[in-house]
């Protein structure tokens, strides 16, 4: 993002810089949190993805919905969750975002519009357009922004969530955050056709690729869908490429990479790459670190507290099941 | 009181709470046309097509779109046109609709209603006849209704329309002509409460849906022969109503359950089993169950009526658990 002539957004870049670094600080922990067995389940760490939770949220609003993955840490950070409350839910502790329900897979935090992370690929899809339904039909000026993986767009939500906004025209930013594997297979090996945006495209829905690495870039992108979205034109979709720098979970050493490939996708990770441009527009290196820095601390103080914190009382296995009925065994 | 159709006192019972509330609104396939089986006629020219919305044949989108409406305030009501369709929406009713409101800590509340018309009538086979109640009884987080009357269908789809639980909502394709008194305005019927159909001392039915009206001509036959059955018809199988089921079979000894699904792993079981763990040293005969074979619905009429639950089988179930037989 320029400013008019032809400056950097420094400001704006230094944000994103401190909130990718926020993200990547929060999963190296959680992954920590994994290794010292306080970290109970399935993480989905999304390292070397950050530009695309930074660049997109950027352009949210507090009123705005956010409907993100089982990879969606950094989309929930950025849409403003706190991350005490996240790390908790990682360890499934009383103060968890979900009372340590959740864990991971189902972090949401409905103060800032963050309606969930998804066990399930491609659920969120038509769950965001029927967000946006109510939201027209409330005649609300705010949008829902869904984001989903590469993997998802195999699956018949896809379809049907994005035909269902576009019939109805609905206010949703699409976001197919694209790290080049599903689970554990490269996508472009079991996905026919153009891909994501030229499905997008074929239902009418106009669709912009980006360099998912050049936070800049996506910033840009959905500043621009965004606006188009906010005057009524309907929904929108980015399709982000980005590379995912861990396995697919904390457990997968995600050896089906070859080294040279993954040394080269290092090489372009999004940080760096911010944080060289931070660089070279005067911004020093001591305050580069301090984002890291602060980061890794804010991070660290997040785990110290939660593993303080107890576990949520066992009675709540029968609290927020239903209003109708008791789940209780003695009840039967 | 008026007298009303099983398919018009669902109607009304919408467009009530659609008057009442604005942020009812309701979306399925061929709504605009009135529904396929003609249950939403009239309602477009009153609430319009954004209330009154078609959709695409898109299960999924219809059923996933409800939920995603529903933690943003609004109550939608889906049409899901066969309950063998909404199959097709098995994930964004199980493991979204049921579970965000526990898994997210209490953040949200998912109330919808999705309209799932079960049941055989004639020559539909194994793909627009099934009954599958049983499948969301077992699901925590869903609220399963069968109305067996045009009064209860109107007081229960009323009741779970203001529901903040996601309620399956089970009406009977045969008893859409079904006509009957319905109470007029606010009627209400709550969840888990039973209804006695007829008392007696003998043994206890149980059943609900379409098999209350084939299990009453059972119970008006054994009557004639001396037999008094106590029917009971279950209206909503979760929450289920143990209580005046355990009271009746308290008083009468016997319990005999009756339902059109397939007899294996139905609610009936469940029924069966409580009754048995509770009740069991005071039983005067062992638990009956009577549902379908284990076998799939066919198109020839003396196929297809091999699997029904019919009155002269309740009926020589009872006249057997009684003594009579």
């Amino acid at each position: 993002m320029t400013m008019p002539g032809g400056n950097l957004d420094r400001d704006r870049l230094r944000d994103h810089h401190r909130l990718m670094w926020r993200i990547r600080a929060f999963e190296e922990q959680a992954l920590k949190g994994l290794d010292d067995k306080l970290v109970l389940g399935a993480i989905h760490p999304s390292i070397g993805q950050e530009a695309v939770a930074a660049g997109v949220t950027a352009n949210l609003g507090p009123s705005d919905i956010l409907l993100s993955t089982h990879r969606g840490h950094g989309h929930t950070l950025g849409k403003g969750a706190d991350s005490g409350a996240m790390m908790r839910e990682l360890l499934g502790r009383e103060g968890g975002n979900c009372g340590g329900k959740g864990g991971s897979m189902h972090i949401a935090d409905f103060s800032v519009g963050m309606l969930g992370a998804n066990g399930v690929v491609a659920a969120n899809i038509v769950i965001a357009a029927g967000a946006a339904h109510a939201i027209k039909l409330k005649r609300e000026p705010h949008l829902v922004c869904c984001i989903f993986g590469d993997g998802a767009i195999n699956r018949g939500p896809f379809l049907e969530g994005l035909n269902w906004a576009a019939v109805f025209q609905l206010p949703v930013l699409f976001v197919c955050e694209d790290n080049g594997f599903a689970a554990t297979t490269r996508t472009r090996t079991m996905t026919a056709g153009g891909g994501a945006s030229a499905r997008a495209r074929a239902l009418g829905i106009p669709a912009v690729e980006v360099d998912g690495n050049d936070v800049l870039a996506v910033d840009a992108a959905t500043a621009e869908l965004t606006a188009a979205i906010r005057a009524g034109g309907g929904p929108r979709f980015l399709h982000a490429r980005t590379y995912r720098l861990t396995g697919h979970t904390g457990a997968d050493p995600a050896a089906y990479r070859p080294a040279d490939e993954l040394a080269a996708r290092r090489r372009d990770e999004p940080i760096g790459r911010a944080a060289e441009l931070l660089a070279g527009a005067g911004v020093p290196a001591e305050a580069l670190a301090a984002d890291q820095d602060d980061a890794v601390l804010e991070m660290h103080a997040a785990y110290a507290a939660a593993r303080a914190a107890p576990f949520p009382p066992a009675a709540t296995a029968f609290t927020d099941v239903q209003d109708a009925g008791d789940p209780r065994r003695e009840a039967f | 009181m008026a007298i009303a159709s099983y398919l018009e006192a669902g109607r009304d019972a919408l467009a009530e709470e659609m008057r009442r509330d604005p942020l009812v609104w309701v979306v399925g396939e061929d709504l605009g046309r009135g529904g396929v089986f003609g249950q939403y006629k009239g309602l477009v020219e009153e609430f319009g097509p954004e209330r009154i919305s078609d959709a695409p044949i898109s299960e999924a989108a219809i059923l996933g779109a409800a939920v995603g409406a529903a933690m943003m305030g609004t109550r939608p009501v889906v049409e899901m046109r066969f309950s063998d369709f909404a199959l097709c929406a098995m994930d964004e009713l199980v493991n979204q609709a049921a579970k965000a409101r526990f898994m997210f800590g209490g953040q949200t509340r998912v109330p919808l209603v999705v309209r799932e018309p079960i049941g055989m009538w004639r020559s539909s086979a194994a793909q627009h006849s099934q009954s599958l109640e049983a499948w969301y009884a077992h699901v925590p987080g869903l609220v399963v209704a069968c109305p067996a009357t045009p009064a209860d269908t109107k007081g229960l789809l009323k009741t779970a329309i203001r529901s903040d639980d996601p309620v399956v909502f089970m009406e009977h394709k045969n008893l859409w002509g079904l006509s009957g008194e319905v109470p007029d305005g606010e009627h209400l019927v709550p969840f888990g409460e039973a209804r006695i159909v007829r008392p007696g001392r003998d043994l206890t039915i149980v059943t609900w849906s379409a098999q209350v009206h084939v299990a009453a001509a059972a119970a008006e036959s054994l009557a004639a022969e001396g037999i008094e059955s106590e029917l009971i018809d279950l209206r909503t199988l979760w929450p289920w109503d143990k209580e005046r089921v355990l009271a009746s079979v308290a008083k009468t000894g016997r319990l005999l359950v009756a339902h059109e699904a397939v007899a294996v792993a139905g609610f009936g079981a469940e029924i069966a089993a409580t009754v048995a763990e509770r009740l069991g040293p005071a039983l005067k005969a062992p638990v009956r169950r009577l549902g379908a074979p284990r076998t799939l619905i066919a198109y020839a009429p003396p196929v297809e009526d091999t699997v029904r639950v019919t009155a002269a089988a309740i009926a020589e179930a009872a006249r057997s658990m009684t003594g009579r037989g």
